[in-house]
């Protein structure tokens, strides 16, 4: 079995984005940097598969310098080495040219068994780029991962989230898995793994040095552009009852009467 | 918090712990406080972070910190719960015997595991006649060719029944009085090592209290502890650097008091306004900051004292851990006392905290034996 | 572990200076920068700041979005936007991709198809269906009087389930041969994995996760309006340089198409080579476990509890509530996390996002991670012993009370109003 890949994404902590009620407008001020939460399933199934087939696990990253910082993190939960795609020629990039940027990356870095990423970015919320990977690469995926079951003679079979329940298929490895929460509770990072992830090696790839056709990178390559940004009306808080339970309850089904057509 | 000037490796470990205190004990410890199971799955989280190597020296798995680590850690851990915390502090107290008189063969068989956290360490004295006076030991070792066999009941003994290493303090000969005890290592699974009785406690309930039974208990002879006679020495020893260790679970207990307190004084109001603005909230809110502080200065001064290598400490750790174990108690009583009746309640962690302070003040010798350990440690310095 | 102090400057020198020459696209022309700071406010990353009275621009958080273009009244950024390929004047057609589960076409695809009407008639083109499956034939017709102009099916064994490999063969074979202008396709479990592939292979973009859809009149380009930053801001998403133009949209965004019996329209069937038709990956079994009858995707109203609820057996009460509405019951992360309610159930960032009629949160605070998985509900009740507890700042009614006297009463009121 080859190394297990993981890709993952520093993204805002949504649970600091503030809005400032004059403006409407996001304060970005003292808003923290983190792995994007569904990456750290991610990380973790990655770390496991690694104990598991005593293979070696490789993390990387596409985005600005700092983005480094979540590298660094993921060495600290266990992660054995740490790529940063990291380019000005990447700015702009939309999810076509991110997931071809990435894709290229990956043929530069090595031959893996198992690339994982987390569902979808909570910054983003596109669910495409890691699809994205795999088109490019030309290898199958399995999206909504909430267990690898087995992996055996080159093939996974895993489990895979749908609406209604969930499915088991079989995939022939080398496989992309976008994963979900239920998939494993992420480990925190450990003291030595710590001191590791201060003195690892980031290993930095720019557009120099992949083999990449320069207009599908950045705005040149992403055929989607933002016309336009605005800030949602917010929502205000309507009407409160503070009276006693009975009369509230009374006054709330009236009010709903129209809504659930009594 | 004052500025300790912590090394880069004692800040790692502070917020290390910080955060498996919020993300992973917080949540859970109203429940085990309530179920009194053993916190097995905050062992296994505390075990993957390196947390239980901190203070073992690195040949043998661990950090190579010394009992300031130890005590970062331990008053992180017991912000969240002073109960769970024990699993991490009672196999300290089980190991530092080991780590201070252990000979080669005995360190490097046991300290690696319980670095890594795959095994827990105990630490076994108290008797049903034998609290306070520890000359009441009832347990005996009779040697026997190339082993000693033992025989007899330990109780009150934190992480039995869970921990798999036990260091026991044994008469080995009676007729010697304190120079007739003796240090084993014990392995669980020896013959004729039993567990009995589980204590039903007011508090520290996550943590396991358990009763040890020696029935002819084989014990080979290369497991005393230092040598034969040295029960005593190696208790003291052991309770001088352990005893920061109670001082910080003190401490922990009380710094979270404290600030849930802060938190709850400036969200809940009454008259119109946060309690927080009432000068008679501020005052008790003062005082209790500033014990917790005082008391941090003088359990981290001593371990820092240890950890220089001073021999004569057993006045400084008496001091610590009766100062914090007594601010424990009263922080987080005046803490109850500013949530008013929710903090009678069992339903917010107020009344928990105070409940699991008590035992600070008895356990590793009452403060009245820290005070006697003072006192005669005053009376001596000023003899000379 | 995270950082608020910008990244340590820990790379070689030699690849810092190659990063500081490489060139920009956007500038910012000092002369004509008046210092006014209206770009910082728009400016959703945190990218510009004030240097001197002038705006200075960090590269590293810029995204190139353009937000501060708009905004500067003075002309004193510029973008320099190259055409990234040329759009195919001669694509026609809005396509809806229409999802079918065991033979049974999904709400969603109904809700695309109306949406998908209205575009297509401000376009003056054809509103076609795509149909694959298994013995699904029949189902075209119902796609019609859905006011479909044209249905493409494509029938076999093969499609049965949905698999990756073989729809995205099929549906790139479609594009190709087609040239529509506009694809849709529901943002559901099947939905987000295959559009993703087939933009990928088509080379176009893809707009994930619409709020809204709606025509610019004047270059006919598709636009696309969803929200970031879980809800915070909104970006309305052109593709103007390619076709087709690809967007997802969630459930219950839209209005499901009218039943028009008398609507005209033609079926198409489609065939290809045995090997498109293969995939790398197999389904070896297909389990249904969501535990209320109702999936809180697709439901109208959701009951959902949190914190609260103090136990996993206090759910019954919304249970009850949920019977007595038709509704679905949902949970909060606290409550999955304590393992009161499967995580299947979850609202929120980690969770999922809905946006039902009516949404009920019974003893949920209200934390950012859960209102953004829910604050696009039409409407919402919030009843909470805390009275200021977050949730009601988003309520449209708010109950301050003890959840476990309220809810019983609304369920016994609303079981008298709706006489169940």
């Amino acid at each position: 079995m080859n190394d297990i890949l993981v890709c993952i994404k520093q993204v805002p902590d949504t649970a600091d984005v503030k809005i400032n009620p004059e403006t409407n407008t996001l304060i970005r001020e003292g808003v923290k940097s983190i792995i994007n939460p569904f990456d750290m399933y991610a990380i973790e199934e990655a770390i496991r598969l690694k104990e598991k087939f005593g293979v070696k696990a490789v993390a990387l990253t596409m985005g600005p310098p700092q983005a480094e910082a979540a590298l660094r993190e993921a060495i600290s939960m266990g992660i054995d080495e740490a790529y940063l795609i990291s380019d000005r020629a990447f700015a702009g990039s939309d999810t076509l040219a991110t997931s071809y940027t990435i894709a290229k990356a990956i043929k530069k870095i090595g031959e893996f068994s198992v690339i994982l990423c987390g569902k979808q970015a909570s910054d983003g919320d596109t669910a495409q780029v890691g699809p994205g990977i795999s088109t490019h690469l030309d290898i199958p995926q399995v999206t909504y991962v909430k267990k690898i079951e087995e992996i055996k003679d080159n093939t996974a079979r895993v489990e895979r989230m749908t609406e209604e329940g969930f499915e088991i298929l079989e995939a022939p490895l080398p496989c992309l898995f976008t994963v979900v929460k239920e998939i494993n509770e992420p480990r925190l990072p450990s003291l030595k793994g710590i001191m590791r992830s201060k003195s690892a090696k980031i290993q930095l790839l720019g557009a120099a040095q992949l083999d990449i056709e320069e207009d599908r990178l950045g705005l040149k390559g992403s055929p989607t552009l933002v016309s336009k940004i605005f800030s949602p009306e917010r929502r205000k808080g309507g009407e409160i009852f503070t009276c006693a339970a009975e009369e509230a309850v009374e006054k709330l089904v009236n009010n709903l009467k129209n809504e659930i057509h009594c | 918090m004052m500025d300790y000037q912590l090394n880069e490796q004692q800040i790692m470990i502070r917020d290390l712990c910080r955060k498996i205190a919020q993300e992973k004990i917080a949540p859970i410890a109203a429940e085990y406080d309530k179920t009194e199971e053993f916190p097995w799955p905050i062992v296994k989280a505390l075990a993957q972070a390196d947390i239980f190597g901190v203070s073992i020296p690195v040949e043998y798995g661990g950090l190579g910190g010394g009992v300031l680590e130890t005590c970062i850690a331990t008053e992180e851990l017991s912000k969240a719960c002073g109960g769970i915390t024990l699993c991490f502090a009672a196999s300290y107290l089980g190991l530092d015997p080991i780590i201070l008189f252990g000979n080669e063969e005995q360190k490097k068989k046991y300290l690696p595991d319980l670095a890594a956290g795959k095994k827990l360490a105990a630490f076994a004295i108290t008797e049903p006649a034998a609290g306070s006076d520890a000359s009441g030991i009832q347990t005996t070792a009779k040697k026997k060719g190339d082993h000693y066999v033992l025989n007899g009941t330990k109780h009150f003994i934190t992480n039995g029944g869970e921990a798999d290493i036990y260091v026991v303090i044994a008469m080995s000969d009676k007729t010697k009085g304190a120079r007739g005890a003796t240090a084993f290592i014990l392995e669980k699974s020896m013959k004729g090592f039993t567990f009995g009785k589980k204590e039903d406690k007011l508090g520290i309930r996550a943590s396991s209290t358990r009763e040890l039974i020696f029935t002819d208990c084989e014990v080979p002879k290369e497991n005393i502890l230092g040598k034969e006679g040295m029960g005593f020495i190696i208790t003291m020893k052991t309770f001088d650097v352990s005893r920061p260790g109670v001082a910080s679970q003190a401490l922990g207990i009380a710094a979270g008091a404290l600030e849930a307190a802060t938190k709850y004084a400036r969200e809940r109001i009454q008259f119109g306004k946060p309690i927080s603005s009432f000068q008679g909230i501020q005052w008790m809110l003062a005082d209790m900051a500033t014990e917790v502080e005082a008391a941090r200065a003088l359990i981290y001064a001593t371990a820092r004292m240890i950890d220089a290598g001073v021999k004569s400490v057993s006045k400084e750790s008496a001091m610590a851990k009766l100062f914090a174990s007594d601010v424990a108690m009263k922080v987080t009583t005046d803490a109850v006392q500013i949530f008013g009746g929710y903090g009678y309640m069992k339903e917010y962690p107020a009344e928990k905290r105070m409940r699991d302070a008590k035992i600070t003040q008895i356990y590793e010798g009452t403060n009245q034996i820290q005070r006697n350990i003072i006192a005669l440690q005053l009376i001596k310095e000023m003899a000379k | 572990m995270t950082q608020k102090v910008p990244w340590a400057k820990k790379l070689p020198l030699v690849l810092r200076n190659l990063i500081d020459t490489m060139p920009n696209n956007i500038n910012i022309i000092k002369d004509k920068c008046v210092g006014c700071t209206l770009c910082i406010k728009v400016c959703p990353f945190g990218a510009l700041s004030m240097h001197e009275k002038k705006a200075i621009l960090n590269l590293d958080l810029c995204t190139l979005c353009g937000a501060c273009l708009e905004a500067c009244k003075f002309n004193a950024i510029t973008l320099k936007r190259e055409k990234t390929g040329v759009a195919d004047t001669e694509a026609r057609g809005v396509w809806v991709f229409c999802e079918q589960k065991r033979g049974i076409i999904q709400s969603v695809s109904y809700e695309l198809l109306g949406k998908g009407r209205e575009l297509a008639n401000k376009l003056k083109s054809p509103l076609c269906a795509i149909l694959l499956g298994h013995e699904i034939e029949n189902k075209a017709q119902e796609l019609i009087h859905r006011q479909a102009d044209i249905v493409y099916v494509v029938d076999h064994h093969n499609l049965k389930n949905f698999l990756d490999d073989p729809y995205t063969n099929i549906l790139v074979r479609l594009i190709r041969k087609y040239k529509p202008e506009i694809v849709l396709c529901g943002a559901t479990s099947i939905g987000r994995s295959l559009i993703s592939r087939v933009a990928v292979k088509i080379h176009t973009g893809l707009t994930a996760d619409c709020t809204g859809l709606d025509i610019d009149e004047h270059k006919k380009n598709l636009l696309q309006t969803r929200p970031a930053f879980g809800g915070n801001i909104m970006a309305i998403i052109i593709t103007p340089d390619h076709r087709p133009q690809m967007a997802t949209v969630r459930h219950k965004v839209f209005k499901e198409a009218t039943i028009k019996p008398d609507h005209k329209g033609k079926i198409i069937k489609e065939s290809f080579d045995e090997n498109v038709y293969v995939s790398r990956t197999k389904v070896l079994d297909v389990i249904e476990e969501v535990t209320s009858t109702v999936n809180i995707a697709e439901a109208d109203i959701i009951v959902s509890g949190g914190r609260g609820m103090k136990g996993p057996e206090n759910f019954k009460l919304l249970e009850d509530l949920a019977n007595v509405l038709n509704a679905a019951v949902g949970s909060s992360r606290a409550a999955v996390d304590s393992g009161w309610m499967p995580y299947s159930h979850q609202v929120g960032q980690t969770g999922k996002t809905v946006c039902p009629k009516i949404y009920i949160a019974c003893g949920i605070s209200g934390q950012i991670q859960h209102l953004v998985g829910m604050q696009s509900s039409d409407t919402i009740i919030a009843i909470n012993n805390d009275p200021h507890a977050p949730i009601f700042t988003v309520a449209t009614y708010g109950i301050v009370g003890d959840l476990f006297e309220v809810v019983p009463l609304l369920t016994k009121k609303f079981k008298e109003a709706l006489n169940r």
